[in-house]
């Protein structure tokens, strides 16, 4: 199996679907001849062709406005937002539309499309460049989040999203995009959406993570182990909406103890809908306090700042020290 | 019944100054020595700090930014014809215009080096701080303007900048639309470069002008050389006169060139020909400007290598300025999430602090 970053792992999982299905296009700003800013739809212009890789105008709310036509009469488009922080130009579009499409008509009509974005911080990047705000798209009835956090797991994701018959919001943690490589196979492969993964098994206490913070976690992770002899449960999450209760509670049954990673400001984001899911289904097996290490309730800040707030590897081994101390 | 003529719409362009430094003389405005020699200078430190900035990126002594070299005129020209009652709305492409409006430079390498600071212009400027999020800022544009109307302060226009990738956004035609409904007071100012990062003016729009968006409208609309500094101030001091005026909103469209990257982040040559830009860089702004200046009797060899030292040494006691400063107050975010602070946000400025001290987040 090759070792892929996870840039060339969703161009594989782009161009492997590409190739199979005609139907599906892609589209954003700089895409096509540019290969994307990050190069991750690089050669699929040379590829496919300029009317399955289409270079834009500058416009978000107008890509995804078209993306949802192109979803309503049989294409699958999937399209870039450039970054995170631009985003929330398509959010009426999204909302207004893509979500409703299939309850307002009763089924009779539907937007299966992708929307991926590069998103989170630590790149020493401009303004706008470096949120995490997957708790929005969360919040709407109709979308499903979707958020790899390593190579393998993204290109199986992204394919599932690509088939998906709804609208995903495919967030994509740019930190992790070059930051290492995976085992990811040639031949077909695909994830549920929907569905956490338990990354390692452990009765002593849960972690769960998503996204840019689930490397760093499983760091944490290892370094607390080797000083105490736990054995700690890491839950990635994956998909964010619809999120997976089953294996968060299943897997509280048996530690009683759980430390939830948020890259995200802490506040009306995951870890407090996961927080709220805990309550309803175990709460009674909990030896401790949820314990949730997040960002704060402020502006992103700039970068010369953020690496101070985001949350990193000793902050996360001190939360699971003091859950596992509780 | 036979069509009849429902509206017959034309679009000008304006030059003044041609590629070779040719000037029409009955186009030619009337600025004094002292006048030219500023706006000069203005356009040459603009160039000189992105040369600067550009080796500092290299060295990560600051991060990504995008340089404005090639569009001197088309941000300096505009701002020059302001004045201080006038507002400016730029997006990320206008250094020599910011240090015009009293940017210091340890300011703006602030700002690209990751701090707030940077983007921190005293409101009497009246200059707000960059815009990435192209073409927001127009509609803020139109806003202000209104608020000058409103507030019967007739001397004060608004004047904004966007990018020819800019002007696809909704926000921008929306702003057009608002502003000539409103009459308002407000210039804009598309710098077309002829790239959106990658994608060339002519996968932005099928429009032959970016002008020409104006007469749907219903405002004045021009397209200028922007690379030619004088038709760039000369239109703009026009659209002002006629804003101040209560003649109401103006597009201008600069025509003008992007020479480098789009930002240090970028690689050009995976989208355009080097022969491209070899042929904008004959056209460029500075090297046509200072021979107007020669011919004129205004700029000789020994004004220009004063203007080259005092330039070299405010950069270098600016950036030392930049580098001496290395102390940021950490908890800096929480101060400014809102005008007077709440319980919530103090907790956990307390657990960021504890968090900070007990050596957690990278110190
Ligand atoms: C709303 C929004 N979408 C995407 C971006 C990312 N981006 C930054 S600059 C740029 C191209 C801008 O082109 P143009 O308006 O022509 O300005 P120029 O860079 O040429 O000065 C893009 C796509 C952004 N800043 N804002
Ligand atoms: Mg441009």
């Amino acid at each position: 199996m090759p070792k892929i970053n996870m840039v060339q792992a969703i161009n594989l999982a782009l161009r492997q679907e590409m190739a199979k299905d005609p139907n599906v296009i892609v589209l954003g700003e700089d895409v096509g001849v540019d290969g994307g800013v990050f190069r991750v739809t690089e050669g699929l212009h040379e590829q496919f062709g300029e009317r399955r890789v289409i270079d834009t105008p500058l416009a978000e709310s107008g890509i995804m406005g078209v993306s949802i036509g192109m979803a309503l009469s049989g294409l699958k488009p999937v399209a870039e937002m450039q970054f995170d922080g631009f985003s929330y130009l398509m959010i009426p579009q999204l909302e207004g539309n893509a979500s409703r499409y299939r309850s307002r008509s009763q089924g009779l009509w539907t937007v299966p499309l992708v929307v991926r974005m590069p998103y989170g911080g630590a790149v020493r990047a401009l303004e706008h460049h470096s949120e995490s705000r997957e708790a929005t798209y969360a919040t709407f009835p109709g979308v499903k989040v979707v958020i790899p956090s390593g190579p393998r797991n993204a290109r199986a994701l992204l394919v599932a999203a690509i088939r998906d018959p709804d609208p995903v919001v495919f967030m994509e943690p740019k930190r992790v995009y070059r930051a290492f490589r995976e085992d990811v196979p040639e031949e077909e492969e695909t994830m549920e959406i929907g569905k956490a993964q338990v990354v390692q098994e452990g009765g002593d206490l849960t972690v769960i993570s998503w996204g840019a913070m689930s490397h760093i976690t499983r760091q944490a992770i290892d370094e607390v182990q080797k000083r105490r002899g736990a054995k700690i449960e890491h839950i990635d999450l994956l998909s964010i909406a619809p999120m997976d209760t089953d294996t968060i509670s299943n897997s509280i049954r048996k530690t009683g103890r759980c430390v939830i990673v948020q890259e995200a400001p802490r506040s009306f984001g995951v870890s407090s809908e996961i927080t709220a899911r805990i309550n309803d289904n175990v709460l009674l097996y909990l030896e401790a306090p949820v314990k949730r290490i997040t960002n704060y309730d402020v502006v992103t800040p700039y970068f010369g700042r953020e690496l101070k707030y985001i949350p990193d590897q000793q902050r996360i081994e001190r939360g699971i020290e003091e859950t596992l101390e509780f | 019944m036979p069509l009849t003529m429902a509206g017959e719409f034309s679009t000008s362009y304006l030059q003044i100054l041609d590629e070779s430094g040719e000037v029409d003389r009955e186009l030619e405005p009337k600025l004094s020595d002292a006048e030219l020699l500023r706006f000069y200078r203005a356009m040459y430190l603009s160039r000189e700090a992105d040369q600067r900035m550009l080796k500092m990126q290299r060295q990560g002594r600051i991060g990504t930014f995008g340089p404005g070299t090639g569009q001197e005129a088309a941000f300096c020209g505009p701002t020059f014809a302001l004045t201080d009652k006038d507002w400016l709305l730029g997006s990320f492409r206008e250094p020599g215009a910011r240090f015009m409006r009293g940017e210091p430079l340890s300011t703006a390498l602030l700002y690209y080096n990751g701090y707030e600071e940077g983007n921190a212009l005293s409101p009497d400027k009246r200059t707000l701080p960059i815009a990435v999020i192209v073409a927001s800022q127009t509609l803020h544009a139109v806003g202000i303007a209104y608020s000058m109307q409103y507030q019967g302060q007739k001397d004060s226009a608004a004047l904004v900048f966007l990018g020819d990738g800019a002007s696809s956004q909704g926000d921008f035609h929306e702003a057009l639309n608002f502003a000539a409904v409103w009459q308002a007071p407000v210039v804009f100012v598309v710098q077309n470069n002829q790239w959106a990062i990658s994608v060339p003016r002519s996968k932005q729009t099928h429009s032959r002008t970016i002008a020409q968006k104006a007469i749907a409208y219903d405002m004045p609309g021009i397209q200028v050389d922007g690379n030619d500094a004088l038709a760039m101030y000369q239109a703009t001091k026009e659209a002002l006169a006629r804003a101040h005026s209560g003649g109401g909103p103006t597009l201008i469209e600069a025509v003008t060139y992007r020479l480098m990257m789009h930002t240090t982040a970028d690689d050009p040559k995976k989208y355009r020909t080097e022969k491209e830009e070899k042929d904008w860089w004959s056209k460029e702004p500075l090297v046509r400007f200072e021979k107007y200046l020669r011919d004129k009797g205004v700029l000789d060899d020994k004004a220009k290598a004063t203007i080259e030292a005092e330039t070299r040494q405010y950069i270098d006691e600016e950036i030392k300025k930049f580098e001496t400063r290395t102390t940021f107050k950490p908890d800096a975010s929480f101060d400014y999430v809102f005008g007077t602070t709440h319980a919530e946000i103090e907790k956990q400025r307390a657990e960021f602090l504890a968090t900070l001290n007990q050596g957690g987040a990278d110190a």
